[in-house]
């Protein structure tokens, strides 16, 4: 066993601690207190500008809207978490014209070839920040993570009221500093990179489209 | 780990001759730059928004032990194996004891600059061990067997048709195309079967929050998240002064960071990962690896002045706006981390008698300072660091490798000089003497480094009258 541990803190305990100086730490952002239509609107404005597609529907309406955004595309089905959140309204609404539902069920390691063979997946999320223009997942058991990376389409439910005006207040008001999930998450847009002469091109090794239904 | 000496002004040349790259460059930094003013427009919110960026940070090295020890308690509850390594080659036996412990021959790799650092590919690639990059900009330097010259843009100083004859050649069956989105195309492919097929991620950290344990990366691509997700092991790899105390400094700093590197208000992903899978769960990693490294960071942190370079969020904005990167580019500083977040940190981890010339390599035109968003006052850790290289070889706790500049002609000089000053008589006889060379020597001598300063400017006289004589007769006081 080496000692790096010891010695980096030794180090640093040897230094004598200075005073806390108390340096005023001002207010970064204030992120605008929004109103319920205005978070929406901003939300979509923004995330529309990083070439996601938002579409607002209502509880009525969201599955008809899906069905519209899958027929519109030639997807081979679509990945989604039986036990999550949405599973039940997909299973009860389906229909054979549509792509097949295929449920995220088994360990990646039992599924990953046709995880990673499949052209869209579905999630749900747990809300959003306005003054960003991103959506937050907190992936689980029941919609792992990978359900919102491999398939090259990506389709994210969003509740209206679970936007928030930046991430700031979503961690304070949902008190995350209590307990982080195994993983949580920002999203923004597709996946985008500008390596290449810095000019922007979507879809590289996430999604290549990010559709969000923001359910109102 | 100490690369070849650095052959500074030879370097200098070639890439200010390199008529290619300065034109890739240029266009380049000019973007990025405007990219970050539009997004900072309103300057009073970006001030408040750096004063607290600076302050975090400041509060974070502050508690450094504390927090070091808390980040490590909490990962270990989540379930994160958290190691210590001295040095880079430490960090490298780590990572290397978790890769074969899992007998695991590919490695796929997010964007890491500690990694970097440690020259892990090399050191895997030397075991027999794939380590693949998988940052289109990281893919296509290592295709080409380059290391980066940007530390957010890596491949910056290629155009597209360097990147299309690469791509030609480089990967089977690639077709010739100058169309970025099918260059695009063609490493999506490529990568993704990698991603499929990787038994060991490793990437960096951008913020690892002391109070619940959590590694936060910042990422557009997605290939961080795949190496973090898809494969059974996850190994971080950071530099120890990478934590922060609460996960309400992480906002902030990440409005700075993607703000200041890239112009955007936000990536399109902001990954945080708090532990490895948990039972039930069906995907990420089993394990999750977490390495701190010093490689001198302690004795950087034990100097308060020093230290303030440990603030930094690597975001490049001071590589962006220095007018002696953006002619250069990142390759001729010769060092991983180049410009002036390079100059500043480069000859503190390596020894300023390895790697002091960074320091010089700057104009002290400070526009690094006004853009770097935690505050950093670059100029004076450099001109610090310019001192250092002249102190003498025994002074304790200096920066390593100190006064490596040291000459006894130079020592005599100041001190004759100091001398000089310190008494009356003898300075009113040098000024004298000068003062009456003057009309005759109407220019300082051409010779050694004032020939060369001479060359392109006209050097100026001599003065009639010393400084002390003009003082003394505008009637200011002579302490
Ligand atoms: S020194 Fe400042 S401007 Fe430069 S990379 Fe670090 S944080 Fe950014």
């Amino acid at each position: 066993m080496s000692n790096a541990r010891a010695n980096i803190l030794a180090r640093l305990r040897a230094v004598a601690p200075q005073e806390p100086a108390a340096t005023p730490e001002p207010d970064f952002y204030p992120a605008a207190k929004l109103g319920h239509a205005d978070r929406i609107a901003q939300l979509k404005r923004l995330m529309e500008h990083m070439h996601a597609e938002v579409i607002v529907t209502d509880p009525q309406n969201w599955i008809a809207t899906l069905k519209d955004v899958l027929r519109a595309r030639q997807l081979n089905g679509l990945l989604y978490g039986p036990a999550g959140p949405l599973g039940a309204a997909l299973e009860a609404n389906w229909d054979g014209e549509l792509p097949p539902l295929v449920g995220y069920t088994e360990a990646v390691e039992q599924c990953k070839e046709r995880l990673f063979a499949l052209d869209a997946g579905i999630t749900s999320t747990r809300g959003a920040v306005a003054d960003v223009g991103a959506l937050i997942l907190w992936p689980d058991a029941n919609e792992p993570r990978l359900l919102s990376l491999v398939p090259a389409v990506h389709i994210a439910v969003l509740e209206a009221t679970h936007i928030h005006d930046s991430l700031a207040d979503a961690i304070a008001r949902e008190r995350w500093a209590e307990g982080m999930p195994t993983n949580a998450l920002l999203i923004s847009g597709p996946s985008k990179t500008a390596d290449i002469e810095l000019v922007l091109t979507f879809g590289v090794h996430g999604p290549k489209e990010l559709i969000v239904l923001v359910v109102d | 780990m100490t690369e070849t000496v650095v052959d500074f002004p030879q370097n200098f040349k070639e890439a200010l001759n390199d008529a290619q790259l300065r034109r890739n460059l240029r266009a380049a930094m000019d973007t990025m730059g405007q990219r970050r003013r539009n997004l900072f427009a309103d300057l009073d919110a970006l001030e408040r928004l750096r004063a607290r960026g600076d302050a975090i940070r400041w509060r974070a090295l502050r508690q450094l032990p504390d927090l070091l020890e808390q980040l490590e308690k909490k990962c270990t509850e989540n379930g994160i194996q958290v190691h210590w390594a001295e040095t880079p080659a430490e960090a490298n036996q780590i990572c290397l004891g978790i890769i074969q412990r899992h007998h695991a021959s590919r490695v796929i790799k997010g964007k890491s600059m500690v990694s970097e650092e440690m020259h892990l590919n090399h050191f895997l690639d030397e075991q027999g061990i794939e380590a693949l990059e998988t940052d289109l900009g990281e893919y296509i330097i290592q295709l080409d067997h380059e290391t980066p010259s940007h530390i957010i843009v890596p491949a910056i100083h290629k155009n597209r048709d360097q990147i299309a004859r690469l791509f030609h050649e480089k990967i089977p069956n690639a077709p010739y195309t100058e169309v970025v989105e099918e260059l695009n195309a063609i490493a999506r492919k490529v990568l993704r079967e990698k991603f499929f097929a990787g038994e060991v991620g490793v990437s960096g950290v951008n913020f690892a929050v002391a109070e619940t344990g959590t590694l936060c990366l910042v990422e557009n691509e997605g290939n961080g998240r795949m190496c973090t997700t898809a494969p059974p092991v996850h190994i971080a790899v950071m530099g120890l002064e990478k934590v922060v105390e609460r996960l309400e400094d992480v906002p902030p700093l990440l409005r700075l960071l993607t703000g200041s590197a890239t112009g955007q208000l936000i990536t399109t992903y902001f990954n945080m990962i708090t532990s490895p899978r948990k039972p039930g769960e069906k995907d990420g990693p089993q394990e999750v690896h977490l390495v701190l490294l010093d490689n001198g960071r302690t004795k950087i942190w034990a100097d308060l002045e020093l230290r303030q370079t440990l603030k930094c969020i690597r975001c490049g904005a001071c590589m962006n706006h220095c007018p002696v990167y953006t002619r250069l580019g990142g390759h001729a500083y010769g060092y991983v981390y180049p410009g002036p977040i390079g100059s500043m940190l480069t000859p503190q981890l390596e020894g300023l008698d390895h790697a002091g010339a960074m320091a010089t390599a700057s104009t002290f035109c400070g526009a690094c300072e006004e853009v770097c968003p935690v505050k950093i006052p670059i100029t004076t850790v450099l001109r610090r660091l310019r001192t250092e290289s002249y102190r003498k070889a025994d002074a304790p706790d200096a920066v390593k490798g100190h006064g490596y500049k040291r000459t006894l002609a130079e020592s005599l000089t100041w001190q004759g000089w100091a001398l000089s000053n310190a008494t009356p008589w003898l300075n009113a006889l040098n000024a004298k003497v000068l003062g009456l060379a003057g009309p005759h020597l109407s220019k300082l001598p051409q010779v050694g480094l004032l020939k060369h300063w001479g060359q392109t400017r006209a050097l100026p006289p001599f003065a009639r009258k010393s400084l002390h004589a003009l003082a003394k007769e505008k009637g200011i006081a002579d302490e």
